[in-house]
């Protein structure tokens, strides 16, 4: 809603204001991947869509020369974000039973996701012989 | 004239929606699908021998590939709209903005849906 606060002071403690800390980190990596995902999804039904039609041609160039190391570079990521997403996700659903809201324990296992999601990620990878 | 309405009466339908918890719920059990079809649709596609195209078209043309890819569409999408609807209700507060963006992401998933669904029976079938 347009506001008609004219206070130049944070209204709320916000982004710029917070000392930068783990929980905080992974609940926005958490939408940030959750956005990624949804463009990388979007990208391969959109490809889906083009070999159903027998127009993969006009995509051809994303797999070619140069600029299939950007397409590999931008696939390795959604990888992250796909695992990353997955397991945090599984730590909200936890949540949603109430467990899970120490402090201490919050931080470790927010560290603790962002490292693993290279695990999944590192193994499909390895697996294709990036 | 004396307004005999109770004080409950005059507010009702003038608050929130009342779909905050069929939201909610429908993001969790989208959620739940997602924890058991996304890992294994991931890797049957990585494995597949994509991004050639005769590869990828066998993998969605054999009944596990098609079956799979039109799941986690499915529960993917459903996922993705609700996710994507949460975040543009929580960043974006102008109402002109925020519904040309809501009605925007619902078109976007929901066609996207529809027509890769046709995409992948066409393959399959």
């Amino acid at each position: 809603m347009a506001s008609d606060w004219s206070d130049p002071r944070p209204m709320s403690p916000h982004l710029q204001v917070w000392r930068w800390h783990a929980t905080m980190a992974s609940s926005i990596l958490h939408r940030a991947t959750g956005i990624a995902n949804y463009f990388g999804a979007a990208a391969i039904a959109i490809w889906v869509i083009l070999l159903a039609f027998g127009a993969e041609d006009c995509i051809a160039f994303l797999f070619e020369g140069p600029m299939a190391w950007m397409t590999r570079f931008a696939l390795i990521g959604l990888t992250y974000a796909i695992s990353y997403h997955w397991l945090n996700g599984l730590r909200h659903l936890v949540w949603d039973f109430g467990k899970g809201y120490d402090p201490k324990g919050s931080n470790l296992r927010s560290i603790l996701i962002m490292i693993g999601a290279v695990i999944p990620t590192a193994l499909l990878w390895l697996n294709l012989g990036a | 004239m004396t307004d005999y309405r109770t004080p409950a009466a005059k507010v009702r339908g003038l608050g929130a929606s009342g779909h905050a918890s069929k939201h909610w719920i429908s993001h969790r059990v989208t959620a739940i699908a997602l924890f058991f079809l996304a890992p294994v649709f991931v890797w049957m596609l990585a494995m597949s021998g994509a991004p050639d195209p005769a590869a990828a078209r066998a993998f969605f043309a054999s009944p596990m590939g098609a079956i799979i890819t039109l799941l986690t569409l499915t529960a993917g999408l459903a996922h993705m709209r609700s996710g994507m609807l949460e975040v543009i209700e929580d960043y974006i507060h102008k109402p002109f903005t925020k519904t040309v963006l809501v009605l925007a992401n619902s078109f976007f998933t929901i066609g996207l849906w529809l027509v890769t669904a046709f995409a992948l029976l066409k393959l399959a079938l």
